[in-house]
């Protein structure tokens, strides 16, 4: 039987598993959305207020559930207003599928309305791009861009479809979805030479990555832990994967990373890399990275390996798999002169200041967490906030804690905690911002509400861009050109507004009230926390530093 | 250190696919040379061949992002030792009478052709290893030349393989 294009893309999604689609109408996909309302039953359709959100949103659902985040634009400013969103989950490896409509296949190169080259414009923010030229492709490139999406290291996939296309008709037989691939082989020789790396080692640190959470590997990289007594740091990405916070699990590392954590990479005679990529923010100086030792790397993308820190030896391949394999050969081990070590190291870890009313941003994330439990996930903006978020979250789960890692997108929180309470309709999904970032996408706030997404969302307000600022006061002899944010702004009333409900608070007995309060409402909440404007994330590492120019206060 | 390097591609031949690797060059710091693209044997398959100056962790990082891209079958460094590489160089040069003859003789000695014979000018066109058409361009660079156009390397692997 024929269907036009666009049934043939919808029959397509729900045959590929997507049940969550966002996305945005026009022109170029009124065809797509005609053919939608037939399967409005099979498909829950989130709108955001603006395409930056759909797509913020598709990647928190994809980060949070594993499964592959899809979002719908139309031509022109539609598919433009995703690019930011591409390139956030591009960045951090998170398998999209973007669909964007396009100008009729006549029209495309004659500047025609609402066209844009969005294949071209983005080419370097996807894994691969497509456009559709011949409707007898439109089920193949559906499915090859989720198969795309998924295998190897994942990322987003990006499909134009010229609005003809939607209108022709083609038969459609169901296909099935093609299958992941990028499995490397792996040599066993190689799983030998590593595991006697790790053998022979006396001060091992384990340095996880989001590829951790890629792999679903967090059980795997525990079990390689505890069986030879390897403690972990972990990059903001990895966040929650390393499991119970104990005395394996040293945190997060990098520039606001523990002092234990970098002091034990610094100390450490072997760093085993798993998932993850060297990044400027924890490898802030390549030249004096763990300068005692050897370093060994295990990633599914070989243009990883060498790339910011040359290593030692590496094996390619997929991590679940590769540390499974690996563990019979790992010797149990008790390395208690290393432990003891990092255990001197955690006493001079960073203890932020108690003053007992005080509203410090650490007692409101350790508030939250204690109430919510190990199933809360987490999501943040960009920025102070999200650095404290890191801090002091807690996170014992892989796929709890939400960020823009690599691209670093303020505005990313709240489609992305959007997305992630769509996928997760029964867990908590506390959004922590900060009063810069909220205000990027705060309209997003309305999608929320249209479609009963009952997030919490918690603003620090620092009434400033208090990441910068804290650069300015540290770095650039507290010339604060342009960070204040003056203006009195009621967050209450603009919850209001919006038909969400509002709280401000400016101690942590007021927080805590209102919080209690928040968590009986039915619908999406916004809380403001009044912080001090000069409240610093420590501890810090200037970029480019080593351990040696740690600031502590 | 840094040294030419001669990559061989083989890349689907699809709309885009050239910008895709020529993009990822640009997009990670590195300059082109030198870039012939040509249609296989096989119509849907291409082959970029393109010459780069990089060092070696250089081209293993470029080897390893280039592969990735979906529409890139292989890429390999190409060595003279085991494949032959050519180019072909245009150069016309602003020529008087009395230079005229011992121009050709040159042409002649590297077996270049003249194409293009005009009352004060002529048009060598001369195929060779790079570094044929370097040697020849610098014997005649006493001479008036006006413009140069050289094709870029195009090479293959020699015996079976493929």
């Amino acid at each position: 039987m024929e269907y036009t294009g666009a049934e043939i893309i919808i029959k397509t999604l729900i045959d590929e598993g997507v049940d969550t689609l966002f996305g945005y109408p026009g022109g170029a996909v009124i065809d797509i959305y005609n053919a939608l309302y037939n399967y409005r039953d099979q498909i829950r359709h989130i709108r955001p207020s603006h395409e930056q959100g759909g797509a913020h949103a598709a990647d928190g659902y994809s980060r949070s559930t594993g499964k592959t985040g899809v979002v719908l634009a139309t031509s022109g400013p539609g598919a433009t207003n995703l690019v930011t969103g591409i390139a956030t989950a591009y960045m951090d490896s998170i398998p999209m599928v973007c669909i964007t409509g396009n100008a009729a296949s006549h029209l495309i190169g004659k500047d025609a309305f609402q066209e844009i080259d969005i294949f071209g414009a983005t080419m370097s923010v996807t894994k691969h791009n497509f456009m559709i030229t011949d409707i007898a492709d439109l089920q193949d490139t559906i499915r090859r861009a989720f198969k795309i999406a998924n295998s190897g290291r994942k990322g987003p996939v990006l499909i134009d479809v010229p609005k003809d296309f939607t209108q022709l008709k083609y038969p459609y037989e169901k296909k099935e979805s093609l299958p992941i691939d990028g499995k490397h082989k792996i040599v066993q020789s190689d799983l030998e030479k590593f595991a006697e790396i790790i053998n022979q080692a006396e001060r091992p640190i384990i340095y996880a990555g989001g590829g951790i959470n890629s792999s679903d590997s967090s059980q795997e990289l525990r079990a390689l832990m505890d069986k030879a007594m390897i403690p972990a740091v972990n990059t903001i990405m990895a966040i929650g994967v390393l499991g119970p916070l104990d005395q394996l699990n040293l945190g997060m590392v990098g520039m606001h990373g523990k002092n234990s954590s970098n002091y034990s990479i610094e100390h450490s005679d072997l760093v085993i890399a798993l998932g993850t990529r060297f990044s400027d923010r924890v490898a802030l100086n390549t030249k004096h990275f763990a300068p005692d030792a050897k370093i060994i790397q295990v990633d599914i993308d070989q243009s990883e390996i060498d790339k910011n820190v040359v290593v030692d030896f590496e094996i390619v391949g997929d991590l679940k798999e590769i540390l499974a394999e690996i563990l019979s050969l790992i010797e149990e081990k008790d390395r208690k002169d290393w432990l003891a070590q990092i255990e001197e190291f955690r006493k001079e870890d960073y203890q932020p200041p108690n003053g007992s009313d005080s509203i410090e941003p650490y007692k409101i994330i350790r508030h939250v967490a204690e109430y919510f439990g190990e199933d809360l996930i987490f999501v943040t903006d960009v920025g102070q906030h999200q650095m404290w978020t890191a801090q002091y979250c807690a996170r014992t789960k892989p796929r709890t804690f939400l960020t823009s890692g690599g691209l670093g997108t303020m505005g990313f929180g709240f489609g992305a905690s959007i997305g992630a309470k769509a996928g997760n309709p029964d867990k908590p999904v506390v959004l922590i911002s900060g009063d810069g970032s909220f205000t990027m996408n705060m309209n997003e706030l309305k999608t929320a509400v249209d479609h009963q997404i009952n997030t919490i969302t918690i603003i620090l307000n620092n009434h400033a861009l208090g990441m910068v600022r804290q650069w300015q006061n540290l770095l650039y002899d507290q010339r604060y050109s342009e960070t204040d944010i003056d203006h009195s702004f009621d967050y209450v009333k603009l919850a209001e507004a919006f038909g969400a409900k509002g709280y401000s608070c400016a101690t942590i007995t007021e927080f805590k009230a209102a919080f209690a309060d928040a968590t009986t409402q039915n619908k999406p909440i916004i809380i403001e926390a009044i912080i001090d404007k000069d409240e610093l994330v420590l501890p810090m590492i200037p970029a480019g530093g080593t351990v040696e120019d740690i600031i502590m206060e | 250190m840094k040294q030419m390097r001669v990559l061989s591609i083989l890349v689907e031949n699809n709309a885009g696919t050239l910008t895709r690797v020529a993009g990822l060059f640009a997009r990670r710091g590195y300059n082109i040379d030198t870039l012939t693209v040509s249609e296989t044997k096989d119509p849907s398959f291409s082959r970029i061949t393109l010459t780069a100056s990089l060092n070696d962790l250089e081209l293993n990082q470029l080897v390893s992002q280039t592969a990735k891209l979906e529409e890139v079958i292989s890429i390999e460094e190409l060595f003279e030792t085991n494949s032959v590489m050519r180019e072909i160089l245009l150069v016309k040069v602003s020529v008087s009478d009395d230079c005229r003859s011992k121009l050709i003789e040159i042409t002649d000695v590297y077996k270049g052709v003249v194409v293009d014979l005009s009352p004060d000018s002529m048009i060598i066109e001369l195929t060779g290893k790079p570094q044929k058409i370097d040697a020849f361009i610098r014997v005649i660079d006493n001479y008036n030349i006006v413009n140069i156009c050289r094709t870029g390397v195009t090479a293959l692997q020699r015996g079976k393989g493929d």
